[in-house]
């Protein structure tokens, strides 16, 4: 980074909202960076979103159509990672298989975490029947076992990946909109939430720009920790085929297809599950990672 | 009696590693101290906390010193059972706000008879927590030793605290602001009942603080700590005719009820007041 | 009285609901004029600080009448009048948003009430309390607890109000910084025509800052005098004057004649 930029940043004079909340994120940054393991993490997301991007050039064959003469190789030769039981290279189907898992965490996180922190901070803040109403809804959801209630709702609505997202996102919520309340009730009765009733800040407002930033650090952090469990519920239900429709190549249900020649051609199950399990690694590094710079609480030198 | 004094610092530094560099909390304190109230005052940062923390080795930044005793003992290097016998036992200390002192979900009584564990059978021990809680004027002390912390106000669970300092009658009590969370009325009552502990029980007092005012009428000898370092050491009495122009400044700032001013005093702060430190 | 600004009558504020209803003011009356300086007195829990709240408007479970300007306040306060009196917390920090910075603390109640301007009167109200215009930017953990106390007071005063409500508003600093804010708030006080209303234990701030003051105890107060009586030492009440001589400082003889409660 050239010096004046790195001037800019740790200025101890900010001259716009831009500069300091910049540098702001640059602090956080380097203390994420001193985490070796959170940067691992963060080189196994990286990795899996290089391998999304770049799936066409990264994958050596095509992931749909395999070539049946060349059944169940073992890894080694032109198919690295070998072959299925339709003859179609392990490797390729690996990367393209990316693309599904990414999506699914992406729309989850982008659908699940907005709905938790909505619901979350406005029973909190509004308290009365309205906190009653949501928070028994939440608890409801909560009742259920992940994987039991994704397995009903994906059985309900059809496979297909709209479908196993739309499943996971409606059974990942809950969580969050009780960290979300629990942050709210925390924040709701300091000085500056009054002040800002006092300046004439509408509720809608206070929830808004006042409650729901303070709501963000364990939000965000919960998230992604949450995101290996994601990933490992879409497998579930992939292997299961509730998930993504076949031939399309998906990580869970490239397992679900090995488990007949688990010892015989271990490779066809064991390359998808290590996938699984590095990204799922990678999102709880980070995960841990963020918690020591955004949420200090439970960190060991906040 | 042993010539030694009761506690005897010299060079007593903390300094703490933060990622912007060293931090040099305590610089070069050093005081001697018998049976008395000794007052250490300062504006919050000037080492005071760190300081009395230092001489228990609770710590949690770097503690040198050129020497640290108690009764002639060094304190330094002390491994963890060492402490154990000292502190709690012989040298005691009194934290800021009960509430964060005092274990939640333990009653009263019991935590009292923990801090006496391996004194004498159960039944002189229970009524050893009953004197205790007397001699802090609390006034009906079987309610009181059974009540749970967060049935008691603030002054109430401050004379607690004290009432188990004083079960393993310690020969020196660290109180570290133990009144700045209490009413004006109950913090002088506490006052005086530490006050009458030291006369009579022949016991060593610090009293970490920030208000000069009631340092002047209530302690015998004087600190006066800033950035750091101890800029003088005088009498309580002759704390007015202090000359640092710093402790004149902290004594002028105040409003007083008696003789009201336009315009209060601001202290002006002048670097030159720092010595500086051989690396 | 025509120049009255706050005139309090039969204020009765509880806590909790039923059986568990405590009462934390009791029928408590007083009336402020404009420009006077008025000091509640006492030790936690007497209700002083329940009856700022209710005063600013926090607080909606009261009964009694409380009117501000001459006009009647409802239990729920309207967007435009809660600009006519404003308040500064105890803890500089806690009132402090702290994700947000100094700009956005100071222009926010601006765009709330669609006042023009917002740069200048931004400019206009750091330069008010002394801070820099380097400290715009900057968020409440780079500050000190004076320059937080600071911001607190210029946010306060933005809104352009007739009344500032002050909770113990130096008892989290230290004597040197409690100093400088105080001179602040006098001349701050001279030159905007302000009425302060003044929360505190301390007798000596309130005795420094204030015209006029009212000892409270358990929800009730027990005087009023003016703070040349203070001065003198002419408090009536047998517990105001065990609060002026513990204000004094340690003294073992006085002490023996406290009464508990």
């Amino acid at each position: 980074m050239p010096p004046s930029w790195r001037r800019w940043l740790l200025s101890d004079a900010p001259t716009s909202r831009r500069q300091a909340r910049a540098a702001r994120a640059y602090l956080g940054w380097i203390a994420f960076s001193r985490n070796p393991l959170a940067m691992l993490g963060l080189v196994i997301f990286l990795a899996l979103l290089a391998s999304a991007l770049f799936a066409p050039a990264l994958a050596p064959l095509d992931p749909v159509s395999g070539d049946l003469a060349n059944r169940l190789l073992a890894p080694g030769g032109e198919y690295w990672l070998g072959t299925d039981q339709q003859g179609r290279d392990i490797w390729s189907r690996i990367i393209y298989g990316s693309r599904t898992t990414l999506l699914i965490v992406f729309m989850v996180a982008v659908t699940a975490a907005p709905i938790g922190i909505v619901i979350g901070a406005s029973a909190g803040y509004l308290g009365g029947w309205v906190e009653t109403v949501l928070m028994r809804l939440t608890d409801a959801f909560l009742a259920f076992p992940k994987l039991v209630l994704a397995l009903a709702f994906a059985a309900a609505l059809g496979s297909g990946i709209e479908n196993a997202i739309l499943a996971i996102a409606l059974t990942a919520w809950p969580p969050y909109a009780r960290i979300a309340r629990a942050e709210t009730l925390a924040v709701r009765g300091t000085d500056y939430v009054a002040a800002a009733k006092l300046n004439g800040a509408s509720d809608l407002r206070i929830v808004l720009g006042h409650i729901m930033p303070m709501c963000l650090p364990s939000l965000i952090v919960r998230v992604s920790l949450d995101m290996a469990g994601v990933i490992l519920i879409a497998a579930g239900l992939g292997f299961l085929g509730l998930g993504v429709a076949p031939p399309q190549p998906e990580w869970g249900s490239m397992v679900s297809e090995g488990r007949s020649q688990i010892l015989e051609q271990w490779w066809v199950c064991t390359y998808p599950g290590v996938a699984i399990f590095l990204v799922s690694l990678g999102f709880n590094l980070i995960g841990d990672g963020l918690r020591d710079v955004l949420d200090p609480r439970e960190g060991r030198d906040g | 009696m042993d010539k030694s004094p009761l506690l005897e610092a010299d060079r007593l530094n903390v300094s703490f590693h933060t990622p912007r560099g060293v931090v040099h909390a305590v610089r070069d304190v050093s005081f001697k101290m018998g049976r008395e109230k000794l007052a250490i005052v300062g504006e919050s940062g000037s080492g005071k906390t760190q300081a009395g923390r230092a001489i228990l080795g609770l710590s949690d930044g770097r503690v040198s010193a050129k020497r640290l005793a108690f009764h002639g003992e060094t304190l330094l290097g002390l491994d963890a059972r060492a402490w154990r016998a000292i502190r709690g036992r012989r040298i005691a200390m009194v934290m800021q706000d009960p509430r964060y002192s005092l274990n939640p979900v333990m009653p009263v009584g019991e935590q009292l008879l923990e801090a006496d564990r391996d004194r004498g059978s159960a039944k002189t021990a229970r009524a050893r927590a009953l004197d205790m809680l007397a001699s802090v004027r609390i006034r009906d002390p079987e309610r009181v030793f059974r009540a749970w912390p967060h049935e008691m106000s603030g002054g109430m669970g401050q004379r607690v605290m004290i009432a188990m300092m004083l079960m393993a009658e310690p020969e020196l009590l660290i109180a570290d602001e133990p009144t700045s969370a209490l009413d004006v009325t109950v913090r002088l009552q506490v006052l005086a009942i530490l006050d009458n502990l030291v006369r009579t029980r022949d016991m060593g007092l610090i009293f970490i603080s920030h208000d000069l005012n009631l340092v002047r009428t209530f302690c015998d000898r004087v600190l006066v700590m800033y950035a750091g370092q101890v800029l003088e050491t005088l009498p309580a009495a002759e704390l007015a005719a202090a000359r640092h122009p710093y402790t004149q400044g902290l004594l002028a700032c105040p409003p007083e009820i008696d003789h009201r001013r336009e315009r209060l005093t601001v202290l002006r702060r002048d670097p030159q007041w720092l010595e500086p430190v051989a690396p | 009285m025509s120049d009255a600004i706050i005139e309090v009558e039969n204020l009765t504020i509880g806590f909790g609901e039923g059986k568990n209803r405590i009462a934390a003011v009791k029928g408590v009356d007083f009336t402020v004029t404009e420009g006077e300086n008025f000091g509640l007195v006492g030790e936690s829990g007497c209700g002083k600080s329940t009856i700022l709240r209710a005063l600013a408007g926090l607080n909606e479970d009261w009964s009694g009448r409380i009117r501000l300007c001459g006009r009647d306040m409802d239990k729920k306060r309207p967007r435009a009048l809660r600009r006519l009196a404003q308040m500064v917390f105890q803890d500089p920090f806690g009132s402090l948003h702290p994700k947000h910075t100094v700009d956005r603390i100071l222009s926010e109640p601006l765009e709330i009430h669609g006042m023009d301007d917002v740069e200048g009167r931004v400019r206009l109200a750091l330069d008010q309390v002394q801070l820099e215009p380097v400290h715009r930017f900057r968020y409440p953990h780079q500050m000190s607890g004076g320059q937080r106390q600071r911001v607190a007071i210029a946010r306060a005063l933005i809104l352009q109000p007739k009344v500032i409500l002050l909770d113990e508003p130096t008892s989290a600093l230290d004597v040197s910084i409690q100093a400088e804010v105080l001179n602040l708030l006098q001349d701050l006080g001279q030159q905007m025509g302000l009425t302060y209303v003044l929360v505190s234990h301390d007798l000596g701030v309130v005795a420094h800052m204030c015209r006029r003051l009212a000892i409270m105890r358990q929800g009730e107060i027990v005087e009023t005098a003016m703070a040349e009586e203070l001065e003198r030492g002419k408090l009536v009440h047998p517990y105001s004057r065990q609060l002026l001589v513990a204000s004094r400082g340690y003294d073992r003889n006085a002490i023996d004649a406290f009464l508990d409660h």
